[in-house]
């Protein structure tokens, strides 16, 4: 049990915080920065997957993320009829085409053997699916964009339960990752890292600028949810008696009827936001665990040694007859996919789906820190990392503003140094990240919580 | 003549903005190369240093305008940079102190270098937008063009001209300049060898007496050079946005890969082929093709490969083919 012990020490602190907040700003707050964290930490598990059973550099999760975040809208809205009355026909056919041009290529790629003719037939094959794909798309999507571009003006999704596109949003980072994998693996570490980084800008760009897919940069909002909406909550009977006898004793104390009511009532509407809330912490929390028991099992099979490793030398591992190539498309396509899960559920819990606010710094490598900080190739480790790095991110600004007041006090209201500070006091959040980076990459490599390697 | 308007269709909107940018690259791809031979890691900082580099410049050139002293016709950035530079050079110094040369000594893996690179990257980039703030700026000044559109088409009498920004000249001719003399550097000075020999080989260039902190203080030097001049020619022909200098990162890469991570002329080499792809992939024919076909058979496309948002496609499917074909790049890399 004492190994455990400071694991157990480092979540109770954690969690303190968190009710710090609760308790000193709302609970609304608290319970939105506590879903946050369990999205961070879900991230964290599929790049720890990643970095710290394998030792692969994927700087891509932004892209993963956004396709998880695609997922959602593909499956979960509503179809527009009309839109792919006019142009899916266009879309089915490029997608037909994009198929066989892969098809044909694979098949001369194998077929001949290597020459300059073959070079030059790939790349005719390629050029043509191009000029035929566009010729194609264009008027289809020109079609489908122009119905009701207000609101629509997209082809929609499969007006499934959102709950399954957690499932497909997986698939989708899973596949993307297996593409990936057979071109990028191969790479070594720092030519990887760039590699996955360009995948990721690519995939976010397709997503932006292809309005026919997901409305692109005009965002789609109103999703659908797995818990129920504030504004029924507040007026479903149950609901509202379970408030009034939560809040019995402070209802008692007004005297008027008419007080009683406005009282009453704004109380339902802060619990039916925090209901609400509880509800995808219910929801995030049985994720992270379920991934953790399997993760953790993974780690300590057979398999989790044979990884590790792999990671530690590789050619000690080839040469026990491991498949090193197999091994690694098989960790970064499982990294992906929980990656992409995380993108699912952090657009659920949005309630919209915003391709512009995708960059890199947000979800490449604030997880990467979450990683590192918490501790690489311990699952503990690394959700803790994602709880106190996203912790720091959101409680930067309000720290930083109450410092630089502390700091500044003595200089008069309007000196423009105190006020450009005050200005620039959410960017803090950047040095205080890359200052912890800095600082545990230096005295505690190994992160909050190291790796344990139990013997067997 | 419908056939000299098309060449200078394509050469106003593709060859001189191509040659600009490239050169940009360029500089880029040289200092990240240079990082990768001689302190061996990807420097993932490489846009925000270049743009920490150009903060310094920006708040100088607003300086001296307030004060009154200019170049006249070239833009006051030019004064400014040999400031620019110290500076960027003492901060390049003091991250080397503080952060970089405890890894050095304990000889970390490359791995560890690039996570640390994302620290320092994420403190520069908060130091930029602390002291400068996110928002764009434009700090060019005096004479905007060398020669204008209408200008050259009076004088040759095409229905096309050819407009060239004072800025893209000043590019391609500061670009060249810097590019040679630090070739010179490296190849004909002592200073310059034993780096080389310092890239090539730590143990046998220790082992002659290399100092090796001297060859990291020179890397240095050049670095906070290029990456100043490089930054701040791309702030004067675009414009300044921290954003933006970060995304750059992304083709400066792609550059120094293709051309040979390691290699600074392939590196040179590189921001060219990138620039050029870039452009001439994502450029519209249209009007380059109607003036070539006979009357009535215009297309009515724009004749665009790819749309301008794509242009990260581009530098990346170059370099998966180049990888794919030649692994260490077009010119054989790791060697300065």
């Amino acid at each position: 049990m004492r190994n455990y012990e400071n694991v157990i020490y480092a979540y109770i602190i954690m969690l303190l915080l968190i009710f710090c907040v609760g308790l000193f700003q709302s609970w609304s707050i608290a319970l939105t920065i506590l879903n946050y964290c369990l999205i961070s930490a879900v991230m964290t598990i599929g790049a720890n997957i990643q970095w710290g059973y394998a030792g692969l550099i994927n700087f891509g999760i932004m892209g993963y993320t956004a396709l998880g975040g695609l997922a959602v809208v593909l499956v979960s809205v509503d179809p527009v009829k009309k839109a792919w009355q006019v142009g899916g026909l266009n879309i089915l056919a490029c997608i037909w085409i994009i198929v066989s041009v892969i098809f044909i290529t694979k098949f001369i790629l194998k077929r001949f053997d290597k020459s300059s003719i073959r070079n030059y037939s790939v790349a005719f094959v390629i050029i043509a699916g191009v000029i035929l794909i566009r010729i194609t798309a264009i008027p289809g999507i020109e079609a489908i964009e122009s119905v009701d571009p207000a609101v629509k003006g997209f082809l929609g999704g499969m007006g499934l339960p959102v709950l399954v596109s957690w499932i497909f949003g997986a698939i989708l980072a899973g596949v993307l990752a297996f593409v990936v994998g057979k071109i990028a693996l191969g790479l070594r570490a720092d030519y990887l890292a760039i590699a996955t980084l360009l995948i990721a800008e690519i995939i976010v760009s397709i997503i932006k600028h292809e309005e026919w897919l997901a409305r692109g940069v005009k965002n789609v909002i109103g999703l659908k949810r797995p818990a129920p909406y504030e504004v029924n909550l507040q007026k479903t009977q149950w609901f509202r008696d379970f408030i009034e006898k939560i809040y019995s004793n402070k209802i008692d104390l007004i005297n008027t009827v008419s007080q009683k009511k406005v009282v009453l009532n704004q109380l339902i509407i802060d619990a039916s936001s925090v209901f609400v809330k509880l509800c995808f912490t219910g929801l995030f929390l049985s994720v992270v665990i379920i991934l953790l028991i399997v993760t953790q099992k993974a780690l300590y099979s057979p398999w989790g040694r044979k990884m590790r490793a792999i990671r530690d030398n590789e050619e000690a591992a080839s040469a026990m007859g491991k498949n090193i190539v197999k091994d690694h498309l098989l960790i970064f396509v499982l990294g992906s996919a929980i990656v992409g899960l995380a993108g699912a559920m952090m657009v659920t819990n949005d309630g919209l789906f915003t391709p512009g606010s995708y960059r890199p710094m947000r979800y490449t490598f604030v997880i990467w820190v979450m990683v590192i900080v918490g501790g690489t190739g311990n699952n503990f480790g690394a959700i803790l990392g994602g709880f106190v790095v996203w912790f720091l991110w959101v409680q930067a600004a309000p720290i930083s503003l109450f410092l630089i007041e502390l700091f500044t006090a003595n200089l008069p209201e309007t000196n423009s140094v105190r006020l450009h500070l005050i200005e620039s006091a959410p960017y803090f959040r950047f040095l205080l990240i890359g200052i912890g980076l800095l600082l545990i990459m230096r005295y505690k490599p190994q992160g909050i919580i190291p790796e344990k390697i139990i013997k067997q | 003549m419908d056939f000299l308007n098309a060449i200078i269709v394509l050469f106003n909107f593709t060859v001189i903005p191509a040659l600009a940018y490239g050169s940009q690259l360029a500089l880029g791809a040289i200092f990240v190369t240079l990082i990768y031979a001689v302190l061996r890691f990807a420097n993932f900082a490489t846009g925000d240093m270049m743009s920490f580099g150009t903060m310094f410049a920006v708040i100088l050139t607003y300086y001296f305008q307030s004060l009154g002293i200019g170049l006249g016709i070239l833009p006051t950035a030019l004064l400014t940079i040999p400031f620019a530079i110290l500076m960027m050079i003492l901060y390049m110094l003091i991250i080397d102190k503080f952060v970089f040369s405890y890894y050095r000594i304990k000889k970390s893996p490359p791995v560890q270098f690039a996570m640390v690179s994302v620290g320092v990257m994420f403190v520069t980039q908060a130091l930029i937008r602390i002291i400068i703030g996110p928002s764009d700026r434009r700090f060019l000044d005096g004479e905007k063009f060398i020669i204008k559109a209408t200008e050259f088409k009076e004088i040759t009498g095409l229905a096309e001209g050819i407009t060239l920004k004072s800025t893209q000249a000043i590019t391609i001719i500061v670009t060249l300049i810097v590019v040679s003399i630090m070739f010179w550097f490296l190849n004909r000075t002592k200073t310059g060898t034993s780096m080389r020999a310092y890239s090539d080989n730590e143990d046998l260039a220790l082992l002659s007496g290399v100092d090796p902190k001297r060859v990291v203080l020179i890397t240095w030097v050049i670095a906070g050079i290029l990456a100043t001049i490089g930054g701040v020619l791309y702030g004067l022909d675009k414009s300044y946005r921290p954003f933006v200098y970060f995304n750059n990162m992304l083709p400066i890469f792609a550059a120094a890969i293709v051309g040979g991570i390691g290699n600074p002329y392939g590196a040179f080499f590189g921001g060219y082929v990138i620039a050029f792809a870039e452009i001439f992939l994502t450029y519209s024919y249209k009007k380059f093709i109607s003036y070539l076909l006979p009357a009535g058979l215009e297309p009515n496309s724009l004749m665009q490969l790819l749309s301008t948002d794509y242009k990260f496609v581009v530098s990346f499917s170059i370099l998966v083919v180049v990888l794919l074909i030649r692994p260490s790049g077009i010119f054989k890399g790791k060697t300065i």
